[in-house]
């Protein structure tokens, strides 16, 4: 069996492919940027929240984390019109996005939270700072650094994820190449370019995360 | 039991009246009455488990008290006080094992809490830092992160960040239990000149070499009671209770430390 490669077909297309690329890598850094905002906030309120919205929490993090994203997306997508939130295809896949990063990440940032010694939070409240502050100047930090690998390894998951999203026709890297290769019936050489796209994206990110932990994030060093 | 009294009138920073705690069942602080008086140096010493750590920690309510009355500085502390915080900030505590933030450098350590605490500027907070840096002796250290320090070059910058906060009392709990020995004696003549400086201090402390020189009045404690509270002269050469003899004659196995 022989299958003669016809690459030129796709690159044809490049502008829709760099399109959907540009547009899953924005979508994506929406999402994470929101998700860390959700996940902070979700863990200061899990580890020192009251109680009935630790519950609450816990029930938000348990139903992601045990569904799976395409449903989650379909329940926003196609559910919520019926209760009269219609959301565009993107606006219902950044929301997705968020919501399951969120629920990822609430987990990862709790256990930085928790790997912070006691004494430096007992440090920081016999200095006289208040509980939110304790929580932004002494704790963040360090407990970001502690789980920053696991972190970016959810918000590459994250970027990875978001190819789901072309399932309602979100305007991102897969929706696009299923769109060409149902023009050019080539969709060999089209999947293998996107898979190639894919891994170029998880590479810059990859590395603007290392860019980030070298500018904010850097542990000091023994002498 | 009476609480001994100071040289000279002075007005108390501290009361403790009938203070007591529990952990669970188990009874660590038994009705403790005890005054430190402005500029008063008091050395809080005790076997292990005494409940001498727990009675500076209730002083600024890192623990609870459930009986009795605390007062510092005119304030009844209380655990649901709310604006404990406005309380805490008049007093500087200094932790056994440093308890410094390992983010920050020795000079933003310092400054943080007089920034978001007292409000200060940072121009403010870094003059005020490096002033204190430079009493502990280590000004040259100020752009050292934690881990790059000797402890206790950790300590003294402990101690320069609560000084930063121009606390109108220092509590230091076992302060230099944690170092090498070679690194105790730096760490205790920075206490020295700050007890020689006019600050109101408790502390907690093995240091017997350091309660003889400096301390006003030796409190000893014994399964979370005051047994005695005395001068150091007559605490060290003329113990009046058996337990307070038990415990030198352990701790100065070769005798009592020399004044110096």
């Amino acid at each position: 069996m022989t299958y003669e490669f016809e690459f030129g077909e796709v690159f044809a297309y490049w502008p829709e492919l760099a399109a959907g690329a540009a547009h899953t890598l924005v979508l994506s850094t929406l999402a994470m940027a929101i998700g860390m905002v959700v996940a902070v906030l979700g863990a200061l309120a899990k580890t020192s929240g009251p109680v009935w919205l630790r519950w609450i929490i816990d029930a938000y993090i348990e139903l992601i984390r045990n569904t799976p994203f395409l449903i989650q997306i379909f329940l926003i997508f196609f559910g919520l019109p019926s209760i009269g939130l219609r959301l565009s295809p993107d606006a219902a896949a950044l929301t997705a996005l968020v919501v399951n990063v969120g629920a990822y990440g609430i987990e990862i940032i709790r256990a930085g939270i928790e790997s912070i010694d006691g004494g430096q939070i007992e440090a920081g409240r016999s200095l006289g700072m208040k509980p939110l502050q304790i929580f932004r100047y002494v704790v963040l930090k360090p407990a970001i650094q502690a789980i920053y690998p696991a972190l970016t390894s959810q918000f590459i998951l994250l970027m990875l994820n978001s190819s789901v999203c072309s399932a309602i026709a979100a305007s991102e890297l897969t929706a696009a190449a299923g769109d060409i290769q149902s023009r050019n019936f080539r969709s060999f050489e089209v999947y293998l370019v996107v898979t190639g796209i894919y891994f170029a994206l998880s590479v810059v990110l990859w590395s603007a995360f290392a860019g980030i932990e070298q500018a904010f994030l850097r542990k000091p060093s023994r002498r | 039991m009476a609480v001994s009294e100071p040289p000279g009138e002075r007005a108390p920073v501290v009361t403790m009246r009938g203070v007591s705690k529990w952990f669970g069942s188990f009874q660590v602080l038994r009705a403790i009455d005890l005054d430190v008086h402005r500029a008063e140096r008091i050395v809080v010493c005790g076997p292990s488990g005494s409940g001498k750590s727990t009675l500076i920690r209730c002083l600024n309510q890192l623990e609870a008290h459930q009986d009795g009355t605390i007062t510092v500085d005119g304030v009844e502390l209380r655990p649901d006080l709310p604006g404990i915080e406005a309380v805490r900030r008049e007093i500087g505590m200094v932790f056994q094992r440093f308890n410094l933030f390992p983010h920050l450098t020795a000079l933003e350590n310092c400054m943080l809490a007089p920034m978001k605490v007292r409000g200060l500027s940072r121009a403010a907070a870094e003059e005020a830092a490096r002033t204190y840096l430079a009493r502990v002796r280590i000004p040259e250290q100020a752009h050292k992160y934690p881990v790059q320090l000797s402890g206790g070059q950790q300590q003294r910058v402990a101690i320069a960040r609560s000084l930063c906060m121009n606390p109108k009392i220092m509590l230091f709990d076992e302060p230099t239990s944690a170092l090498d020995p070679e690194m105790v004696g730096e760490v205790l003549d920075v206490m020295v000149e700050l007890a020689e400086s006019g600050m109101t201090m408790v502390v907690v402390t093995h240091e017997m070499g350091f309660a003889r020189r400096v301390a006003d009045r030796v409190v000893f404690m014994d399964q979370g009671e005051i047994v005695e509270v005395a001068p150091p002269a007559a605490f060290f050469d003329h113990p009046r209770n058996e337990r307070t003899r038990r415990f030198l004659s352990q701790i100065l196995p070769a005798g009592l430390p020399e004044t110096n």
